[in-house]
């Protein structure tokens, strides 16, 4: 990559989030959203023939999923078996990734949005039942939701016959109950069904055996909101949007050590130093300070630090998996400035994915809990200069290889992603780390103790 | 206590909306969180009846979500992030006030919890799934207090209606 010669000046392209920064007085009402546009694309898309939305619209937009892994959403409609019904659109509305508060922010402020969305995808698809699985602790959001459908309903935007045009739809919104796991879409499906949310193994996709056991589409709230716009500008001239196969705009949960932490939306392409720093964006790191690191992609991704090459990295999903191993993920980027102890932030991400670990698989279930335990030490002046290899080596029980992009011995990634800090503290901070254990006097032997072998002596 | 008839009309709106009953748990769940405080094991034996399966199933998937609790909490519950934004934005002091702060007070829970989407303006914490952010130990406690004085009226300890009577 060449360096950025000037100052970064990259500002918003407001698509998706142009509703609520312009009107943000009445943007989640129908009034609002009727004034200002809404339910024209949905109007116009229920005169076409709904499987050419998906072909000539939604693929050839390039749209691609804003839930994490970035899957073209085209393809998985594809999917779908023909001639197989009643088939579900599950909209991924569980946002509990570390960092990323842009779905929350959708839901809230334009749910009609979101509405509309899940209409024309609906109507494309041959759904006439969708569900909107709102994470449990998105008290307003899930009113604001109620809200939406309920008027929308009154309007005759959804229920039987919608604007004469025969075809039904009915949305229930579901309130969730606290955990992040069944963010994972399959996990999602069977705590939809009212079990607990442990993910299932794929195949079968859920495109295939989803929701009580029907051929299902799950998508996120930031994808299905980018629908209506791709039907209003056309699925070609969004995709002149963006860079590569990273088309279009998408929404950026900025936090941590910056001057202007918040969402931006801003077109795919831009550098993270574009993002960090513009003064219409982050605004530079406070106090002046430098990037030390940052997360890119969500807490599942991992990290990259404040070198040039790092920062004046494009916003391209593809790219950055290829050249770094990391992914673009949720859209969370975490940025710390040099004050920070690396060690710290990935234990306290290593205790979050021990948290919300199902478990369900036994590298996972158990992995999580020593990388916790071992980085706590590591963090809180306990470490011995061996841990990190320690870590590395419960990491690959994981992770086989500790390559990106990983390989698993589990069901779903969240295992691996528990890795991540652990790879990261690895490739960028072992010298600090190995300093950091070497320079404290209160690493205990445990084994030892344990074992009543005190006479092993301590440590080495 | 069992479902106030109002809430009984609700929950059974609740369970007709979906294509199998078993579905209709978590939203169960909540409303009898919202009336009763806490979920008790009555509300679980009733839920268990209504959609048709054993308690001990309402149980077990009721368990595994944080949200739910089993035993009693107070009629304020503060959730506190110290995730890795809150973590370097001042969560953990917050939560550290907080915790010594209403040690004793019977009317106020404080919790720890993981990333609460709020991160463009941390320290976040919620009170009955409300949110507040941008905090300080200081304003995080006058928050508080306003609630127990009723200058904010607080919503039911599952994030609803107090009482019940939303779902
Ligand atoms: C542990 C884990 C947590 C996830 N959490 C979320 C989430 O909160 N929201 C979301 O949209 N996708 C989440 N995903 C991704 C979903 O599994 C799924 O890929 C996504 O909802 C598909 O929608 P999309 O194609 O529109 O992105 C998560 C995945 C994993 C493995
Ligand atoms: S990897 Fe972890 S969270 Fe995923 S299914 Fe296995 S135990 Fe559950």
């Amino acid at each position: 990559m060449t360096s950025v010669i000037g100052a970064p000046n990259a500002t918003e392209t407001r698509i998706v989030t142009k509703r609520l920064r312009d009107r943000p007085e009445d943007s989640w009402t129908l009034d609002g959203f009727t004034q200002s546009g809404g339910y024209e694309a949905f109007r116009a898309a229920l005169k076409l023939d709904p499987e050419a939305i998906g072909a000539e619209q939604v693929a050839a937009a390039g749209l691609r999923g804003r839930g994490g892994a970035g899957f073209p959403t085209g393809t998985k409609w594809s999917f779908l078996p023909k001639d197989s019904y009643p088939r579900y659109l599950v909209v991924n509305g569980d946002e509990g990734e570390p960092s990323t508060f842009k779905d929350r922010m959708l839901i809230e402020n334009d749910p009609h949005q979101l509405i509309e969305g899940i209409a024309i995808s609906s109507y494309a698809i041959g759904c006439n039942l969708a569900f909107i699985y709102v994470r449990g602790e998105f008290a307003l959001g899930f009113e604001r939701l109620e809200a939406a459908r309920r008027d929308a309903h009154a309007a005759g935007f959804l229920g039987a016959n919608i604007l004469g045009s025969g075809f039904d739809l009915d949305i229930v919104i579901h309130r969730a109950a606290g955990a992040y796991i069944c963010g994972e879409e399959t996990a999602l499906l069977s705590s939809l069904e009212g079990d607990r949310g442990m993910p299932r193994i794929r195949p079968p996709f859920p495109a295939v055996a989803g929701l009580y056991a029907k051929p299902t589409i799950v998508n996120n709230v930031e994808t299905l909101s980018t629908v209506p716009h791709i039907m209003r500008m056309g699925g070609a001239e969004y995709a002149k949007l963006g860079v590569n196969k990273s088309t279009g705009t998408r929404i950026f949960s900025l936090s941590g050590h910056v001057n202007r932490p918040g969402n931006y939306e801003v077109e795919l392409g831009i550098t993270f130093r574009d993002l960090i720093e513009s003064p219409e964006l982050g605004g530079g790191v406070r106090n002046g300070g430098k990037v030390k690191f940052f997360i890119p992609g969500g807490a599942s991704s991992q990290w990259l630090t404040g070198s040039d090459e790092h920062l004046d990295a494009p916003l391209d999903m593809d790219y950055v998996q290829q050249t770094f191993g990391v992914m673009l993920g949720s859209g969370a980027v975490m940025v710390y400035d040099e004050t920070t102890n690396p060690a710290l932030v990935a234990w306290r991400l290593a205790k979050f994915f021990a948290h919300e670990s199902c478990g369900k698989c036994t590298p996972c279930r158990e992995g999580t809990g020593w990388i916790e335990k071992v980085l706590y030490r590591i963090s809180h002046g306990y470490g011995r200069p061996q841990d990190l290899d320690l870590l590395l080596d419960v990491g690959d029980n994981i992770s086989p290889g500790l390559n990106a992009p990983f390989s698993q011995t589990t069901i779903c990634p969240l295992g691996p992603s528990a890795v991540s800090p652990v790879v990261s503290l690895h490739k960028f901070f072992r010298e600090e780390v190995i300093a950091m254990c070497q320079n404290n006097d209160r690493a205990l032997d445990v084994t030892a103790s344990d074992s009543g072998a005190s006479d092993l002596g301590a440590g080495e | 206590m069992a479902f106030t008839p109002e809430n009984l009309l609700l929950a059974n709106e609740i369970v007709a909306r979906y294509p199998k009953t078993k579905s209709a748990i978590l939203p169960l769940a909540h409303l009898a969180q919202d009336q009763d405080g806490y979920l008790t094991q009555d509300a679980m034996r009733e839920i268990a009846g209504m959609i048709g399966v054993t308690p001990a199933e309402v149980l077990g998937t009721c368990s595994f979500y944080t949200m739910f609790k089993r035993d009693e909490v107070g009629r304020l519950v503060v959730s506190v992030c110290t995730n890795v934004t809150c973590l370097v934005m001042g969560g953990p002091e917050v939560l550290e006030h907080l915790e010594q702060r209403y040690a004793s007070d019977k009317e106020v829970t404080i919790e720890e919890v993981e990333c609460l989407a709020a991160c463009g303006n941390a320290p976040a914490m919620q009170v009955n799934y409300e949110f507040h952010e941008s905090l300080t130990p200081g304003s995080a406690t006058e928050i508080i207090e306003a609630y127990k004085a009723g200058e904010l009226t607080a919503r039911g300890v599952s994030g609803g209606v107090a009482g019940g009577g939303q779902g």
